[in-house]
């Protein structure tokens, strides 16, 4: 579904992501732990192009989205992003910021648009927060707006970029509950994250990255509980 | 000193001619140059610096020289230069709108890049492209914290149309000075321009501090 092949990064001189190189699976949910400045991020964010790709290809179900060719709105609207920042937009209404996209974008029409932001509300516990604006919302509600808001595009793929590490400690369950729930419906999901307990739960794969590659990657239980490498040892060594 | 109330009161409707004159290039030169500013602020933002420079440099020249050096050249320049004869009128529109554009480019430009980069990538990923997410997304926040400097902006604009009056477009100012030169008086005609200039620019800042109050409450 996707596949990452010779991928490398640089910012000016600062080479981030050396030689990327991995295949997703559809229904896989594939966690990316890592130091910070390892890259993890930014292998996340060339996955929709955020970051403009400095080598090497990235293919979308077997569309290259480093292709000139290639329209990548058309892409990015079938990839959901969530952010370690939730980024919702503070001038519209929770089921505005929702319904902007399928509105513009798909040029659905506003009752369809409506219906389905409101079960999808429903569907992460905030029905009632429809008409409030981002603003009055807790961390953890506006994240799980922001993921309603990626659903909202009917994505086949989600990226989630430390979704949790903004929100205070008592609002990380709230989110990663609704995470489980997407994994479970088979969701595609490629999560970069420090929660570990999430990482062994949910995840199909656990890739381990540091100095601009992927070190390491195994089924979650393997990684953790006997990790090959040294640096993925020392790193766990310290966040477990 | 004897203030004569009734040449004011004989000149009155001259004065209205004027204010009325003052009003409508004053909000012709907003208008326009708020049109033009903007345009010329997302050509100043462009990556390509090659293809940037003339937007700065434009921002540049108007702002590095005064405004009245720009309504000579304008006047007798640039005017004549496209209708073959000088027009008061539009030579003074002209100035104050390439003048006023100047700056609110700046005031767009600051606006804009002020808004969290992450509202612009969290639209892409939506899938918007970038004019969807510049119209949905980014211009919308943006314009509610570039009001302020904007109302500046137009009480400055507002200020400055007096300077108009020195190419004879019929505006207050040139009203003012008329009535000097008929009766050789000097604090009846300008005491009185003065005070309607500051009723017109308190009624402006008045104005905007509402919409602003209006939309910080949306």
């Amino acid at each position: 579904m996707i596949k990452v092949e010779k991928l490398k990064k640089s910012f000016g001189a600062n080479e981030v992501l050396k030689d990327i190189n991995v295949t997703i699976q559809q229904q896989e949910v594939v966690v990316v732990i890592g130091p910070s400045g390892s890259g993890k991020s930014t292998f996340l964010r060339c996955l929709n192009l955020l970051e403009t790709i400095t080598a090497g290809h990235v293919s979308i179900e077997g569309v290259d989205i480093t292709d000139k060719q290639t329209d990548i709105n058309k892409i990015r609207a079938e990839v959901g992003m969530v952010f370690q920042q939730f980024n919702l937009f503070p001038h519209k209404t929770v089921l505005e910021n929702i319904m902007l996209s399928p509105l513009k974008v798909k040029k659905i029409t506003e009752d369809k648009a409506r219906e389905t932001a409101l079960s999808l509300l429903k569907k992460v516990g905030l029905e009632d927060k429809a008409n409030a604006y981002p603003d009055s919302l807790s961390g953890g509600q506006k994240q799980r707006v922001a993921i309603a808001r990626a659903l909202a595009m009917e994505p086949k793929i989600m990226l989630f970029d430390e979704p949790t590490s903004a929100l205070d400690p008592e609002m990380v369950g709230e989110v990663l509950e609704v995470m489980k729930q997407l994994a479970k419906e088979g969701m595609t999901m490629v999560v970069v994250t420090h929660e570990m307990g999430f990482a062994r739960e949910v995840g199909d794969r656990v890739l381990f990255m540091d100095g601009g590659y992927i070190v390491e990657e195994n089924v979650p239980q393997e990684l953790f509980d006997n990790p090959q490498h040294e640096r993925t040892q020392a790193f766990l060594s310290k966040v477990l | 000193m004897d203030f004569r109330f009734d040449l004011i009161v004989d000149y009155a409707p001259l004065f209205l001619k004027g204010t009325l004159y003052t009003i409508g290039i004053s909000l012709v030169g907003i208008l326009l140059g708020t049109i033009l500013g903007l345009l010329i602020g997302l050509g100043k933002m462009m990556q390509n610096k090659l293809l940037a420079f003339p937007f700065n440099l434009y921002i540049a020249f108007f702002r590095g020289t005064p405004f009245f050096v720009q309504i000579f050249i304008i006047h007798f320049g640039v005017i004549p230069a496209i209708l073959g004869t000088t027009n008061g009128l539009a030579a003074g529109i002209l100035a104050l709108s390439l003048n006023s554009a100047a700056y609110i480019a700046e005031i767009f430009r600051a606006g804009i890049q002020s808004i969290d980069r992450g509202q612009m990538e969290a639209a892409r990923s939506l899938g918007m492209n970038h004019i969807q997410a510049m119209r949905y997304v980014i211009l919308p926040q943006a314009f509610k914290r570039m009001i302020p400097p904007l109302g500046n902006e137009f009480i400055v604009l507002l200020k400055e149309s007096s300077l108009t009056a020195l190419i004879a477009v019929p505006e207050l100012m040139y009203w003012g000075r008329a009535f000097q030169g008929q009766y050789y008086k000097v604090w009846e005609p300008y005491l009185t321009a003065a005070l309607i200039y500051f009723i017109l620019t308190l009624t402006l800042s008045y104005l905007l501090s509402r919409l602003e109050k209006r939309l910080a409450t949306e």
